[in-house]
């Protein structure tokens, strides 16, 4: 019923805009208010439905994929979490797909974070993971299958001191636990160490410094999730082959989440994105149809 | 004084980074470097800090414009400040004392991370959809050849994002496949994009390198201003 509805108001939401339209032309454009109205709407209606998009899933997606699915069983993954709430809408998806790969493919997860909120951003992933019927099935303990290492200050410079330590960056976990006393971090030593870093990125210390220092310093193999504003200042990376494959943004985490065989909030929210991209695209038609209209009629 | 001492130890800092790069021996004294501005970084919070509370404690006591907004700041900074300080409403509190999980499950940090500040912050980004909308109505507009490439790139990309874009040119055969909105959109984020980048990071490189090396060389000293010889 409620998508039933849901649909009716879109449907309904589309044709209101022919009356935008016509007041736009005749030089009345409607309040600032009203737009925020249909955003409101193109955002808000398609929460209600239970539709999932056709996702297409991308090259660049689709590497970081089989990169993560080539790991053997016990591989070392290093998670950088280097963004806050305001960003988690996009990069949470990607995370929370990312540790039930990780959990079910029983690999080995250090978390850590170059933002402050980023590990707790990390524990909340973790913990929406750990919800999965299949990742319960693998049982992952803290301190055996996963730790997190919490936050450190001195954002690139951290990477930098990590290539001759992880300890001396991290002498204990989040749980005040001594770096030595934790079975997962055995052996850890520095990058080479780790057979891959992903790292979610919203911005710096982000993405980029971990291309700096982590891949062309200290030989470390990266995957990247990021913010829809920040990936495409990072394609000179990923074209240069310094990162194995990126995932930008809603649509990234999506796709990532299709190509995984997990639909999860990426999925899901997507639409309400999609829609709301598409409230703009019709704004801006409007916009300019109105405009070349008044143009015409002012040279005429 | 109060400009020559900082002006020799970024001498000194500058010297060490660069030499440590090609002189393996001087690792050590890089990594020193390393640990010293990780102090420094940690004291940056301390101040900023401070400053929030001086700004938003003025604001408060002069009872300026929407001085109620800086008490909100300062009663949440306390707040938090204490409860992760210590480690108040923690159940891990009884067993592991101050070495508590700041983020043990149930505890009043965690409950008011997850339940306040984490939906607040996002709703606070959100509303850029709103704002984008209303200026792409009222001031996006083809007015002049920049305006318009502009206008049609980014309609393209968006065009990409919604399965709208790829319905309307999924009837394309392949020869002119190219031509399908996501492929146009990832050929615009893949090179367009990528050719601009690379151009815009070169030219930021080249600028560090000159800037850095006048600051080492002690030729510019702007951000050694506020203090007398």
């Amino acid at each position: 019923m409620g998508n039933t509805l849901a649909i009716i108001g879109m449907a309904l939401l589309g044709l209101s805009l022919i009356y935008v339209l016509y007041r736009t032309i005749i030089g009345n454009p409607v309040s600032r208010r009203v737009v925020f109205v249909y955003v409101a709407f193109a955002a808000g209606l398609p929460l209600f439905m239970d539709l999932l998009p056709p996702v297409h899933v991308t090259p660049d997606v689709q590497a970081l994929v089989d990169a993560l699915e080539e790991l053997p069983p016990n591989s070392k993954i290093l998670a950088a979490f280097d963004y806050d709430p305001p960003s988690a809408p996009e990069l949470q998806p990607m995370a929370e797909a990312f540790f039930k790969m990780a959990f079910k493919n029983d690999l080995d997860v250090i978390v850590m974070g170059l933002w402050p909120q980023g590990p707790q951003q990390a524990d909340q992933a973790i913990a929406a993971a750990l919800l999965d019927p299949d990742v319960q099935a693998m049982n992952p303990q803290y301190g055996i299958d996963y730790v997190n290492l919490g936050f450190q200050s001195g954002n690139e410079f951290v990477i930098q001191r990590m290539g001759s330590g992880f300890k001396a960056m991290f002498s204990r976990d989040q749980r005040q636990t001594p770096y030595d006393s934790i079975p997962v971090l055995q052996n850890i030593v520095n990058f080479s160490n780790i057979d891959f870093v992903m790292n979610f990125s919203a911005g710096k210390p982000g993405t980029v410094e971990w291309v700096q220092f982590a891949v062309d310093r200290f030989g470390a193999t990266l995957g990247a999730g990021n913010t829809a504003v920040q990936a495409p200042q990072i394609y000179p990376y990923l074209r240069a082959n310094q990162m194995v494959g990126l995932l930008g943004g809603m649509s990234g985490a999506a796709e990532f989440e299709k190509a995984l065989g997990m639909p999860g909030a990426g999925s899901t929210m997507l639409l309400s994105q999609i829609s709301t991209h598409a409230i703009v695209i019709l704004f801006i038609i409007i916009g300019n149809t109105a405009y070349f209209r008044t143009r015409k009629r002012k040279n005429g | 004084m109060k400009r020559t001492i900082p002006w020799i130890i970024t001498i000194v800092t500058g010297f060490v980074l660069v030499i440590a790069e090609f002189v393996p021996p001087w690792g050590k004294m890089r990594e020193d470097v390393l640990i010293y501005f990780q102090i420094i970084s940690v004291f940056a919070f301390f101040l900023g800090g401070g400053s929030l509370l001086k700004i938003n404690l003025q604001k408060v006591f002069s009872k300026r414009t929407d001085w109620e907004y800086a008490l909100v700041t300062v009663v949440g900074f306390f707040v938090m400040l204490a409860l992760g300080l210590f480690k108040l409403g923690n159940p891990e509190m009884a067993t592991a004392g101050y070495a508590a999980d700041l983020n043990a499950n149930g505890s009043w940090f965690k409950n008011l991370f997850d339940a306040v500040k984490a939906p607040l912050s996002a709703s606070m980004y959100s509303l850029l959809a709103f704002f984008i909308a209303s200026a792409s109505y009222r001031a996006f507009r083809a007015k002049n050849s920049d305006a318009t490439v502009l206008l049609v790139s980014a309609f393209i990309i968006l065009m990409g994002q919604t399965f709208v874009g790829v319905v309307a040119t999924g009837w394309m055969p392949d020869w002119v496949s190219f031509f399908k909105v996501e492929n146009l959109s990832l050929w615009l984020l893949a090179k367009a994009n990528l050719a601009g980048q690379r151009a815009i990071l070169i030219g930021i490189a080249l600028g560090i390198v000159s800037m850095s090396l006048r600051v080492i060389l002690g030729i510019e000293r702007t951000h050694l201003s506020g203090g007398d010889e």
